[in-house]
């Protein structure tokens, strides 16, 4: 720590006394928003009245050398945000330099090792996620197509390290490149390998203090074809906790593969991935995101549209199995079903379902090893087919249309108890028109429906049918006006069938913005990425300042 | 400690503020391209021709549009100023398998990037997508947008035809 205040605090003075001049830049971020009771849709009122969240980051680049803090401030925390983030602080900070294919990092660093499997830190503002590094971080590429990083650290969670210290290593061959041969072929591999230290503190058991995962990975890449492939390990990581009768020695193992081709107004994607017992923790004893390392991508498409995005997946790192298709279509300008512009589809499949016989994680007690492969017969996570029908009509006229059909189980995707809710399958249709008034003024409306019904008797009613509209009105460059009105109609609790209405406004120009915005937000699942968390209703005031320079 | 930090913070900001200059250029970051070759930024170039540098993702509407809207009239600006369209792509490992299909079916003559773990983003400070930045002939970052509206283009083009002037 000592060492990187000085690193900080005397090379930037080196600098200015050579009378050279580096460059400074960076962003910041400024949100408030009010809480106010509303009984209705179950918002609580803050006592602070006003939350707030704010970043401001500062990086400064001389040459091969940059150093860059981050100051953050939650006085205190907005209610979607983990209310460990409380105060204000400097939790990033780095120094690094970059000579001959050498770069050195010490301070906060995020790295992802191939697709992340068995070690990804990152941040994720919209989740109030950062589970950055601190520690030293090489990175080192000998010759043309060899790369090499290493890295040796903490996690941060919240303002705090988590318990666990990391080591990894990763390497990459560019087959082509290094051997310097000329082939229409291309080969990537790659290796890694991270180990967790954690002091053991259960005497009864004997579990790993150092947990090793590894990973390979593979990819080929011919004309417009792209194979990827990855395959993880994590070697058994019990809790501290466990106790004779729930024991866990289970190892964890996940693969992903993809496959894609395409071509000039043409492109398809299949995908399939398997994960069980692989969720890789920053400290073994402690549960929430904010403790997670590794990341397992969502095998399902990351949809805009809010009905759409109702009942999103998330990925069950502990097992699954999922399949996903993509064809991106093109059909081109000047045919019947071109018109004069061409017309774009989007097709998306994608399938989650558990693995056979339950995850190992969940058999310890006995030696129980899920089956490779397994879709028929098993229990559904989510569903979601879907097309996407992208058209400009005129020159002043453009649209979009979805239709989609998601199966998503409530029960398990959101921790109730099997029967409450049950399966939940939705149609949804979205058109979505923009419509250019003049030059510069363009008006957008959206308008959503999402039909939802209960595959199964479950103790509890879902919300059931929800409608959504947006009309939002632009004037390029400067200025946006928003007013959306979500409305589940369809609940068959009729004091719940509420009106969820916000009104933005909002300035750009170039590097900021600014808008403030008042409505109720419903309480919801929010995903990135497969990383998922609750927002609470609310109701109440916010503004957002943004600015880079 | 924090007030050591903060002390160090004030001082540092005081330092660098005196010494810097105006002038920003692209960070020494690596990116991949489709072909998984990884590629440093700063080693863009355009023959002393303006650059823009667009932040988008495939789930991305917004950004979608601008490229899309850019994309119908980018052979006229490369014709009349010989700009060229960098779009780099911050869809993770979740996304990024549908980048090089979603391109292609879209026609797009863009030159692509991807940048799965954000370096770029945030050596760029990037926060919100799309970013638009645009580089003179020497690679200097002379003006940025956040966001996009329907038009917007025209103001982006308008900053293009002021450099080449």
């Amino acid at each position: 720590m000592r060492k990187i205040i000085a690193l900080l605090f005397v090379l930037p003075l080196l600098g200015a006394a050579q009378n050279n001049s580096g460059e400074i830049h960076g962003d910041f971020d400024l949100s408030l928003q009010t809480y106010k009771e509303d009984k209705s849709i179950g918002a609580k009122a803050a006592d602070e009245v006003l939350l707030n969240n704010a970043y401001f980051n500062l990086l400064y680049t001389k040459g091969n050398f940059t150093v860059g803090i981050r100051y953050e401030s939650y006085l205190n925390a907005k209610a979607d945000y983990d209310p460990e983030f409380r105060g204000n602080g400097i939790p990033y900070r780095f120094a690094s330099y970059n000579k001959d294919g050498l770069a050195i990092t010490a301070g906060s660093f995020y790295e992802q090792f191939g697709s992340g499997l068995i070690f990804r830190s990152y941040e994720e503002k919209n989740l109030g996620l950062d589970n950055s590094m601190d520690g030293i971080r090489l990175k080192y590429s000998p010759t043309n197509g060899m790369y090499f990083k290493t890295f040796i650290g903490k996690s941060r969670t919240h303002f705090t390290y988590a318990d666990g210290i990391f080591r990894g290593i990763d390497g990459e061959l560019n087959i082509n490149d290094l051997f310097g041969f000329e082939s229409k072929t291309k080969a990537i591999i790659g290796g890694s390998f991270v180990s967790r230290y954690q002091k053991r503190e259960n005497i009864i058991f004997k579990i790993p203090q150092n947990v090793s995962t590894y990973a390979s990975r593979l990819n080929i890449i011919h004309g417009g074809w792209n194979y990827f492939g990855e395959f993880a390990y994590k070697i058994n990581d019990p809790a501290n906790s466990l106790s004779e009768s729930n024991m866990n020695y289970a190892s964890g193992s996940a693969f992903i593969n993809s496959i894609i081709f395409s071509k000039r107004g043409f492109g398809v994607s299949a995908e399939m991935h398997r994960t069980d017992n692989m969720t890789f923790k920053s400290d073994r004893d402690k549960d929430g995101k904010a403790f997670l390392i590794n990341y397992i991508p969502t095998l399902s498409k990351p949809h805009a549209y809010s009905l759409l995005a109702l009942y999103p997946c998330a990925t069950q790192a502990d097992g699954e199995f999922g399949v996903q298709f993509d064809i991106f279509y093109k059909i081109q300008k000047g045919t019947l079903l071109g018109g004069k512009y061409g017309t774009k589809l989007d097709i998306n499949y994608s399938r989650i379902n558990v693995l056979n016989g339950g995850t190992s994680f969940l058999n310890d007690h006995k030696e129980h090893i899920p089956m490779l492969i397994s879709i028929k017969d098993e229990t559904l996570y989510f569903n979601d087919v879907n097309l996407e029908i992208n058209k400009k009509i005129s020159k002043k006229l453009n649209a979009t249309f979805v239709i989609a059909n998601q199966t998503y189980n409530k029960d398990f995707l959101e921790g109730h108890p099997k029967g409450d809710y049950g399966i939940l399958n939705s149609t949804i249709l979205v058109a979505d028109i923009t419509y250019k008034v003049k030059t510069k003024h363009a008006v957008r409306i959206e308008l959503q429906k999402l039909n939802s019904k209960q595959l199964e008797h479950a103790d509890e009613l879902a919300e059931g049918d929800w409608s959504m509209c947006l009309v939002e009105y632009t004037i390029s460059p400067n200025w946006f006006f928003a007013v959306q009105d979500m409305y589940n109609w369809g609940n068959e609790d009729v004091e719940k069938q509420l009106h969820y209405i916000n009104i933005n406004a909002g300035f750009i120009k170039g590097a900021n913005r600014f808008s403030i915005g008042y409505g109720k937000k419903r309480e919801g699942i929010f995903c990135v990425g497969g990383i998922c968390k609750l927002v609470p209703s609310s109701n109440g005031f916010s503004l957002n300042i943004s600015s880079s320079f | 400690m924090q007030k050591q930090i903060l002390t160090l913070l004030v001082v540092l900001l005081a330092t660098i503020f005196s010494f810097s200059q105006d002038v920003r250029k692209l960070p020494n970051i690596e990116v991949k391209t489709l072909k998984g070759d990884a590629f440093n930024i700063s080693e863009l170039d355009n023959g002393g021709k303006p650059i823009v540098i667009s932040f988008w993702a495939t789930w991305c509407k917004p950004c979608k549009k601008e490229l899309n809207n850019i994309s119908e009239v980018y052979e006229d600006w490369q014709e009349e100023t010989g700009v060229k369209l960098v779009a780099v792509s911050i869809d993770d490992t979740r996304s990024m398998s549908k980048v090089a299909p979603y391109i292609n079916a879209s026609d797009w003559e863009y030159e692509v990037y991807l940048d799965p773990n954000a370096d770029l983003k945030r050596a760029m400070g990037v926060s919100t997508v799309p970013h638009t930045f645009l580089l003179n002939g020497k690679k200097e970052i002379v003006w940025q947008h956040r966001g996009y509206f329907e038009g917007d283009e025209k103001e982006l083009y308008e900053k293009i035809i002021e450099l080449v002037k």
